[in-house]
Order: structure tokens, then C-alpha cells, then sequence
């Protein structure tokens, strides 16, 4: 900034010099600006990687399988990031799938013959957990990891007793006999052909989600809203941002991502294990945080987690096609988690660095 | 004295606050004319930050009277005080750093365009708009769109009395703008604040620094430990009344007595 008091004045020549500069700068500026860069370098150096050491990795069905693994991770690390530039976290956002899909599968079972009024009072049910967790946070003022590890620990007792309680057993009942299955199947577990590869239909979930976040980030006012939130909760407040409600809406984005996950593992398998997903809210924040999202809140994008989420896929099945032991998975992922946030913490320091 | 005929845009009169038991503040009284700047001084703890906590709706005063162009009132929340065309820049508070200027200049009464789901920010007026207020304010910005955190700390308070002129506020709050500062940043920022009380706003400006406050000041409150000690129009007091009350006043002339040799 230059002021034009003459104490200020700008150097010889006027302004010219100055958007000289910027337009040279700008594009470089710009793509390093970003908070995903990072994460697509890290994702173009394991695609290489596997495709060097795993002969399949290439095939168009390995691709496949790759964005489904990718994409049922992906889902829930949009509105994870989402929360995490609102600068809170979610840790029951796993068992929250989990328990959305019991909702919808034991509703069905005990009350009624139609699978939908199941799905939508699983909706209900799961959206009715985010606003729990966000007026908690809002009203008690305790930190998000405080209040989400509460509801994660409650939610998975719940998971576990409702349904011995109900069922007998630690899964459902199956539910694929009953009207509505198959549409609510073709909803959220089918498969559709693109361009000759076979896509499970949560990959357009997925980048449906994407885009969708992706609007409200950068084109609307919530979006505004969220970064300020995250970056800067009085000065947010002191101009009249609703932070409240922005933090409830955003535990609601996550309930929103929980449910559609949750309808696709009912109905790709028609029974639930009600011990299920558990950790996962971890591969979620992991996912962010890859995808550039800071873990202090107030940066990242939608875009980063999807990427995140594909570093992931790529690896959970590259080291598949490798044919190593499995068990590896988790410490490729660690290395990753660190490589990638280092990455992220040099190139925004680069970035302001050429401002 | 100056203008009493025209009701203050904002007037206290023996407000009190305290925190649970403390006490911060006790009887303060303060007026904002239209066009004027009226100074705050005190030093560290003397409850100027709780004074403009109670103007800008963060706090709600527990004894005395507050009044918005003649009407009593009592504000809910910050909404409330900008809704009413109070406007306030805290010292660290004021933006958010890792935003766009543009975004931060914005942020809270983003304009749209569009409806219904396609409703979005209209973007390109928003940048347009940061830079050429920004540039009538006489700042000129390379880049609006670089995180607000990369600009200086007068730079910063600069953009947000800015953005508070350009929402029409009509009482301009600021808290210790110039305290981070150094002696040719503070001058900048306050030949903004004179440039918002030209545009015709009722300016609180809160200081420990008398020269500042007298540089611009057209009257001024001195507050110690929650009281005030002294209230007056520019006309009465001098810069060095200002800084020896600032300083202790009767206390530093009993000091230097005793000092004497
Ligand atoms: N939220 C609060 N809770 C309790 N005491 C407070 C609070 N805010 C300020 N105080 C106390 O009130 C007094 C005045 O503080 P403040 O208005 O911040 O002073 P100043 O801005 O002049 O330095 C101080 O003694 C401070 O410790
Ligand atoms: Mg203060």
C-alpha cells in the first residue's frame, strides 16, 4: 500500500511501476496462493509411484475402484474441511455414518414397509445430531474436540446397544426385500458406466459435493462467513457475522455428508454392523488437512479435501495392486499427513513471502 | 464550548459497568457530536476498552444512561450498534488476516446478486468497489485480493476506518488505533480518522498518547481506575494540561514539590 499524503508518495514514474509488478507476479502469485497446491503435487508424485512400482495400478478399472475407495472418504472430508476453515472439528462425524445408517435400516424394519421414510428419518435424526453438536459448542463455549468426543463416545454406545437392544444381534435385519429398496439402492449404491469405466455413483456424490461447497466457499456469502469465522472469531462477530449460526450450519453440512454416507453403506451391503466407523473421523481431518486445510481454521478449500481424499484412495488401493501387505496403508498415510502439511506450511510462507 | 444546541449522536451519562464484583467503570459520561472527534485517555486498565465495549453493543452498562441521537437505549448485540450506525475497529480485532482485503472489506454486508439458489456475492463490485474507496481515502493498493495480514498494522486499521465510512456509519469507534504504531503509521492513521470526522462522522477515539488526542481531538475524557477525572472541550485546556493531567496531574505537581530541593 502506498498513500498519497506526500510523506507516501509513491516512487518516481507513479503508479505505473507497481501494476508492472503485478502483472508479473500474478499468476505465479495466484497458483501459489492456493490452498490445494500443495496436495495436488503430493498426489501427482503417489500417482507416479504407483504406477512405477503396480502394474495394474493403470488399468481403467483399477481407476475405478480407485475413486470409489476415494470417494466414500471424500464425501465426508468436504464438509470436514468445510468445519475445519470454520476452525472447529467433528470427531464423531464417523460414527455418525454409522449411525445414520442404523436409523434408516431399523426404522424401516420396525415401523413402517417403505424404505424412504426410513432414509428420510434417518435425515432428520442425523441433522438433529449436528445441531446438538453445534449449539453444545455455541452455548457452552467448551472447544469442539471437548463436545464432538463426547457425542462420538455416546453415539457409538448408542450404535452398539440400540441395536443389540432392537435386532438381538450387532447387525440389522436385512432390509432388501422391502418396498423402496431398489430405487433408494439406485440413489446410493449403484454403478453407472462413464466413458467405459464403471463408477459407483458416490464418485458423483462426491464431486457433486465438491462443487457444491466449492460455490458456497468462494461465491456466497456463508462462504464469507466461514473463513471469517475460522480466521477471525471477534473480528467476524464485531462486523455482524452470524458465528453462531455459521457454526451450527456447518455441523449440519457434516450431517448432511453422514447421511448420504451412511445411505450408501446400508444399501450397498442391506445390513449394517453397528461397530462400524469408528476412526474414521480421523482419515476425514486427515483428508482436510492434506487438501491444505489449516488446522487452526480460516484457510483451505473443498477442492484440497478432494484431493486429499484421492491421495487416499490412490494409496489404500495402489499398495494393493503392489501386492504389499496391507497393513503399510497406515504408515504411507502418516508420511503423507506430514509430508503434506509441511509442503502446505512452506508454500503459503512462499506465498506471502513474493506479496 | 462547541455546538451544544444539536442533540449528540452519542451520549453517556454517569455509566457504570462491572465485572461480576470489579468495578471498571463508575459515572463516565461522555458526548459524540457529528464532525468531531472526542478523545478517550487513560492508561492501561483504566477501562477505556470497557466504554466502547458498552457504544459498540459488546457489553451493556449497568448503572447511568445511554442515548443514540436523543433516545435512550440499550444495544443487544454488535448487529444491533452497526444497524443503528455505530461502527467500531478494535485495535487487534478489526479484520480477519489470512481474508482478501476485498473480502474483509465486505465482511458482514456482502452485496449479491442473482436469487434464489444462484444468489452469490457479486464479486467483481465488491473488489472494485474495496479498491476505489480505499483509493478515496487516499490509500492505493497494489492487490486486493492479497491476505489483509500482509498489510502493515496502520494499513490494516486504515482499510477498516475506511470500510466503516463507506457503510455510512455515522459514529466511527476506535480503539487504541495508533498504539501498535510507529510515529509515521500513527500519523497516517489518523489523518484517516480526520478525513472520516470531515465526511461528517462522530469520531471516539481512545488513546493513552495525549499528543495524538490533542493532534485531533476536539474533546476529551480522562479516565482513571473506571472514574473520570477530567472532561473537557478543546477550547479550555491546553496540550500540556492534557498530558500533566494524563500524566497524574495534582499528583505529579505534589510529586514534584516534595522532589524540590
Ligand atoms: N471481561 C472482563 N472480565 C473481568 N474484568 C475485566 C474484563 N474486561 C476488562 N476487565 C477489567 O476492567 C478493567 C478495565 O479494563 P479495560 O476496559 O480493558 O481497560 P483499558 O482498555 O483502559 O486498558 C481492568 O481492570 C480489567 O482487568
Ligand atoms: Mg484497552
Amino acid at each position: 500500500m502506498t498513500a498519497t499524503a506526500p510523506a507516501e508518495a509513491p516512487a518516481p514514474g507513479g503508479r505505473a511501476p507497481a501494476d508492472e509488478r503485478l502483472l508479473k507476479t500474478s499468476l505465479l502469485r495466484k497458483l501459489l496462493g492456493r490452498p490445494e497446491l500443495g496436495s495436488v503435487v503430493g498426489a501427482a508424485a503417489v500417482f507416479l509411484f504407483f504406477a512405477i512400482v503396480a502394474d495394474s495400478f493403470l488399468r481403467a478399472s483399477s481407476f475405478g475402484t480407485v475413486l470409489y475407495a476415494a470417494s466414500v472418504i471424500g464425501i465426508m472430508a468436504v464438509p470436514v474441511a468445510l468445519l475445519m476453515i470454520g476452525g472447529e472439528f467433528d470427531l464423531s462425524a464417523g460414527v455418525l455414518v454409522t449411525s445414520s445408517a442404523l436409523v434408516s435400516s431399523m426404522f424401516s424394519y420396525q415401523m413402517t414397509a417403505n424404505i424412504w421414510v426410513g432414509v428420510l428419518v434417518s435425515l432428520l435424526v442425523t441433522l438433529a445430531v449436528g445441531v446438538f453438536n453445534g449449539v453444545m459448542l455455541t452455548r457452552t463455549k467448551l472447544p469442539s474436540f471437548i463436545i464432538t468426543l463426547g457425542t462420538f463416545l455416546m453415539l457409538t454406545g448408542l450404535n452398539l446397544g440400540l441395536t443389540k437392544m432392537i435386532s438381538g444381534t450387532v447387525s440389522t435385519k436385512t432390509i432388501a426385500d422391502m418396498e423402496g429398496f431398489s430405487s433408494a439402492k439406485a440413489l446410493f449404491a449403484s454403478q453407472v458406466t462413464l466413458g467405459g469405466v464403471n463408477l459407483k455413483v458416490t464418485v458423483l456424490w462426491w464431486l457433486g459435493l465438491v462443487a457444491l461447497a466449492t460455490w458456497i466457499l468462494l461465491r456466497t456469502r456463508a462462504g464469507n462467513w466461514i473463513f471469517a469465522v475460522g480466521g477471525g472469531t471477534e473480528a467476524a462477530r464485531a462486523v455482524g457475522v452470524p458465528v453462531n449460526k455459521t457454526r451450527v450450519g456447518l455441523y449440519m453440512g457434516v450431517s448432511l455428508g453422514a447421511w448420504i454416507s451412511g445411505q450408501h453403506l446400508l444399501f450397498s451391503f442391506d445390513v449394517v454392523q453397528s461397530g462400524e466407523g469408528v476412526g474414521n473421523e480421523l482419515i476425514y481431518i486427515i483428508a482436510a488437512v492434506i487438501g491444505g486445510c489449516l488446522i487452526t481454521g480460516g484457510y483451505g478449500s473443498a477442492i484440497g479435501s478432494a484431493v486429499g481424499a484421492f491421495i487416499f484412495g490412490m494409496t489404500s488401493k495402489g499398495i494393493v495392486y503392489a501386492e504389499w501387505d496391507p497393513d503399510w496403508f497406515k504408515f504411507f498415510l502418516g508420511a503423507m499427513l506430514l509430508l503434506a502439511t509441511l509442503l502446505n506450511a512452506w508454500v503459503r510462507k512462499r506465498a506471502e513471502a513474493t506479496r | 464550548m462547541t455546538d451544544q444546541s444539536t442533540t449528540p449522536l452519542v451520549e453517556l451519562r454517569d455509566v457504570s459497568k462491572f465485572y461480576g464484583n470489579i468495578k471498571a467503570l463508575e459515572g463516565v459520561s461522555l458526548e459524540v457530536h457529528a464532525g468531531e472527534i472526542s478523545c478517550v485517555l487513560g492508561d492501561n486498565g483504566a477501562g477505556k476498552s470497557t466504554l466502547i465495549k458498552i457504544i459498540a453493543g459488546l457489553h451493556q452498562h449497568d448503572a447511568g444512561t445511554f442515548s443514540i441521537e436523543g433516545e435512550e437505549t440499550r444495544l443487544a448485540n454488535p448487529r444491533d450498534a452497526l444497524d443503528r450506525g455505530i461502527a467500531t475497529v478494535y485495535q487487534d480485532l478489526a479484520v480477519v488476516p489470512l481474508m482478501p482485503v476485498w473480502r474483509n472489506f465486505f465482511l458482514g454486508s456482502e452485496p449479491t446478486k442473482g436469487a434464489g439458489p444462484f444468489k452469490r456475492l457479486d464479486v467483481d463490485l465488491m473488489r472494485r468497489t474495496t479498491r476505489s474507496e480505499l483509493l478515496r481515502m487516499g490509500i492505493d493498493l497494489r492487490d486486493v485480493d492479497q491476505p489483509i495480514g500482509t498489510l502493515s498494522g496502520g494499513e490494516r486499521q486504515c482499510v477498516a476506518i475506511a470500510r466503516a465510512v463507506h457503510f455510512g456509519a455515522k459514529v466511527l469507534v476506535l480503539d487504541e488505533p495508533t498504539a501498535a504504531l510507529g510515529v509515521k503509521q500513527s500519523g497516517v492513521v489518523l489523518k484517516y480518522v480526520a478525513a472520516a470526522r470531515d465526511a461528517g462522522l462522530g469520531v471516539v477515539l481512545i488513546t493513552h498518547n495525549p499528543h495524538h488526542a490533542y493532534l485531533v481531538g476536539d474533546r476529551f475524557v480522562l479516565l482513571k481506575r473506571g472514574a473520570m477525572s477530567g472532561s473537557h472541550v478543546r477550547d479550555e485546556i491546553t496540550l500540556d494540561d492534557l498530558t500533566r493531567e494524563m500524566a497524574g496531574g495534582s499528583e505529579l505537581d505534589q510529586l514534584s514539590h516534595e522532589l524540590e530541593r
